[in-house]
């Protein structure tokens, strides 16, 4: 327990669970890394060699389309077996404890376990439990971390900024509830970005959240002045209407992303949501298709920087030529 | 039986006894500390010899896990590993299968401890009805049948009024009634301490504020009905400032910490660390410092192990899925040496706290070694360094976020009503 619960004795990544405590040159390899698989999408056969023979199981406790499938994607280009459990379906609610489903799938020889569930520590506990040949990935836990995600959108932010150490960032919203946000926030401050700032009403701000090394603001035109990236999150239908907001009308007014508090970013700002967008609550559809969003692109990237991930667990990280 | 103990540092806290003597037992009383009596014949000699002999503890929350949880821990587990920590009285919280609300079941765990001969067991029956906060229990019945106080243990009681009628019925008979301050509805989904850990790990947090709000009601209602309060388990260092304010205007009250909250803070979950899910949380360092400090002067009059046992198998859960709770009993004393020497506390002092401090506060004849009383005794040898494992725990229960920590000594014998009843296997 006391040994790095991501980094093996040689520092090299055995699992992907959070942002927090991996180094800058560990995010910097899978964005690097990432880059070198791009150009398999634009192949005629996007496909390569690297998992042959491994078995991905997509462990989703919690119900995903998008981040399921886009690592069901990133893993058969990478030609593994991929095998996709919707595990709230079947033996959890027949009473089986998390770990026992880990064990009977392990012993069907999983070598890389990609895990979403709805409780933070998941992921870290599974992978305490798990055998030494066995890596997993953290598709999302509770509020806690979804690191694939904050990876990708670094790599978008790259790809379009090319720096991170000039850059001012804001995410906006629903941070409290946020896995995606806490991510984002230990990605950007470990690359090196010298602002991070995080903007929504105080009931979503989680307490001491300034400690994560981020500026919080509750006035969304102040916060977005001169950022040059733009992160809105996605505020759950169910925290819309009672103690935590009053109505999606009230948030849209001070909270949403319209063209006018937009122009308080500066002009070549990028707008990026880890989706699915709810248009009209957190983004107006404006944004969203403008030209200065950059939400499909995230998505595109997503395979790519996952690719990546998988690859570097698997020890086959060497570029393509 | 008559046992001898020869040579060790007998120290009675409660009158500043500390020196080296021989001390006498027979017939279940001390009856004598130096002087050998005459015509004394052991059936027993103990050497002491650069150990210390030291009253029996007294732990004011100790969960033995029966009725109902049997497959946690027994009593004869539990008791076993009271008297392997040198307890030699506790109360035990009406948080049982069903909870302790009914007469029946307060003469049957009274009955069942009995017949084991180790540790005394002094019941907290539930203040209200199977624990639910809505209708009062039989209190005067249940004090017949042995309670000494009444308890909500760690269940919600949501309405104020339910809470005033009990602490006026509670008064009518001076019962004392125990609570564990925390608001019902700021801690409802919490499992964490709201900060910067429960931030960063993503984990429903329970603001101090839940803690001092509680406070702030319960002494309003002391105010009001003029009954008797102790607090149990404090968490936070504005809850303790209120109760330090509570007590200069008078109030009778008192509070007790647990070992976990006097050494550990919010920063101890690390990675989800399901050992550190407790109840209240673990808070921030400032406010552990502050209830160190707050132990030291006598505003917390106890230190207790608040022992839970817990299954594994609980415990190897994602963080807010864990039961919460820690075994203790066996590190009670070791970890009160441990504060005691971190924070330079005198040794007597220290002791008060789980010894003549409780036993107070349960009205009891405890916690005291002296000439005459009842030989309730552990011999402790504070130069036996040992590392908390699963295999060192004789609780059942083996969940505790001192797993692998060095501890400075260990009980190695301990006297109930003037019998052995543990005595540690040489190596």
């Amino acid at each position: 327990m006391n040994s790095h619960p991501q980094l093996d004795e040689r520092g090299k990544l055995k699992h992907l669970l959070s942002i927090e405590g991996l180094p800058p040159a560990t995010l910097i390899e899978i964005l690097d890394t990432a880059r070198s698989f791009e150009q398999v999408a634009r192949q005629d056969i996007k496909k390569v060699p690297h998992l042959q023979g491994k078995s991905v199981f997509n462990l989703f406790f919690e119900a995903s389309t998008r981040t399921r499938t886009t690592f069901e994607i990133a893993a058969k280009r990478l030609s593994a077996d991929v095998l996709n459990l919707n595990v709230s379906a079947s033996s959890q609610s027949k009473g089986e404890t998390l770990l026992d489903t880990v064990d009977n799938l392990s012993a069907m020889q999983a070598d890389m376990f990609v895990v979403r569930h709805a409780e933070s520590g998941a992921a870290h506990l599974i992978a305490r439990h798990v055998g030494p040949g066995i890596h997993v990935i953290n598709a999302g836990d509770g509020r806690h971390a979804h690191p694939t995600q904050a990876l990708l959108d670094m790599y978008t932010i790259r790809h379009f900024k090319h720096r991170f150490d000039h850059l001012r960032v804001a995410i906006v919203g629903d941070v409290l509830h946020s896995r995606v946000a806490r991510s984002q926030i230990h990605a950007l401050t470990t690359l090196g970005v010298p602002e991070v700032r995080v903007i929504g009403p105080q009931t979503l701000i989680p307490r001491d959240v300034e400690r994560l090394g981020v500026r919080v603001f509750h006035h969304m035109p102040q916060g977005l002045r001169d950022v040059d990236v733009v992160i809105m999150l996605r505020l759950q239908n169910e925290r819309m209407n009672g103690a935590l907001l009053p109505s999606r009308d009230e948030y849209f007014k001070f909270y949403g992303l319209t063209p006018d508090k937009l122009a308080h970013a500066r002009p070549d700002a990028i707008v990026m949501h880890p989706g699915p967008m709810n248009r009209g609550v957190e983004i107006d559809s404006e944004v969203a298709d403008g030209v200065q969003s950059v939400i499909l692109q995230q998505v595109t990237f997503g395979i790519a920087v996952r690719m990546a991930v998988m690859s570097i667990l698997a020890g086959k990280q060497e570029r393509l030529p | 039986m008559k046992i001898r103990i020869n040579q060790g540092r007998v120290m009675n806290p409660g009158n500043g006894l500390d020196e080296v003597q021989d001390v006498f037992v027979a017939a279940g009383k001390i009856v004598s500390i130096g002087q050998e009596p005459s015509g004394f014949t052991p059936n027993k000699v103990i050497d002491a010899h650069e150990k210390w002999v030291l009253p029996g503890l007294v732990d004011l929350a100790a969960r033995l896990r029966e009725p109902g949880y049997e497959y946690l821990a027994t009593l004869e587990s539990e008791m076993f590993a009271a008297t392997a920590g040198g307890v030699t009285s506790l109360s035990c919280p009406p948080d049982t299968d069903p909870p302790l609300d009914e007469p029946g079941l307060v003469e049957m765990l009274k009955h069942r401890a009995a017949n084991r001969h180790q540790a005394n067991v002094y019941p907290l029956g539930a203040l209200t009805q199977q624990l639910k906060g809505q209708r009062l229990t039989e209190m005067g019945e249940l004090r017949d049948a042995g309670c000494v106080a009444f308890s909500q243990a760690n269940a919600p009681l949501t309405d104020t009024l339910v809470l005033m009628r009990a602490l006026d019925y509670a008064a009518t008979f001076d019962f004392t009634v125990w609570l564990q301050p925390q608001d019902p509805h700021l801690s409802k989904d919490g499992v964490a301490h709201d900060g910067e850990v429960a931030t960063r790990l993503g984990l429903p947090a329970i603001p101090a504020c839940a803690e001092t709000i509680a406070i702030s009601t319960i002494m309003e209602l002391m105010r009001q009905t003029g009954a008797r309060v102790h607090l149990c388990r404090l968490s936070s260092a504005a809850g303790l400032a209120l109760v330090r304010a509570g007590k200069a205007e008078g109030l009778p009250l008192t509070c007790d910490v647990s070992i976990n909250h006097l050494h550990l803070s919010e920063h101890d979950l690390g990675y989800f660390n399901a050992h550190c899910r407790l109840t209240p949380p673990l808070r921030s360092p400032a406010d552990r410092n502050a209830l160190r400090a707050g132990l030291s002067d006598g505003t917390i009059d106890a230190l207790v192990s608040d022992h839970a046992p817990v299954d594994m198998d609980a415990k190897q859960l994602p963080f807010e899925a864990a039961e919460p709770g820690a075994t203790g009993l066996e590190l009670l004393l070791p970890l009160t040496i441990k504060w005691a020497h971190e924070d330079r506390v005198p040794l007597k002092t220290a002791l008060t706290r789980i010894t003549q401090a409780p036993a107070r506060i349960l009205g009891i004849a405890a916690g005291q070694l002296a000439i005459g009383g009842v030989a309730d005794l552990c011999i402790f040898d504070p130069r036996e360094e040992w590392v908390v494992t699963p295999h060192s725990l004789k609780s059942q229960g083996k969940n505790t976020p001192f797993l692998n920590l060095p501890l400075p000594g260990r009980v190695t014998h301990t006297l109930v009503g003037g019998f052995l009843v543990y005595e540690s296997s040489p190596h």
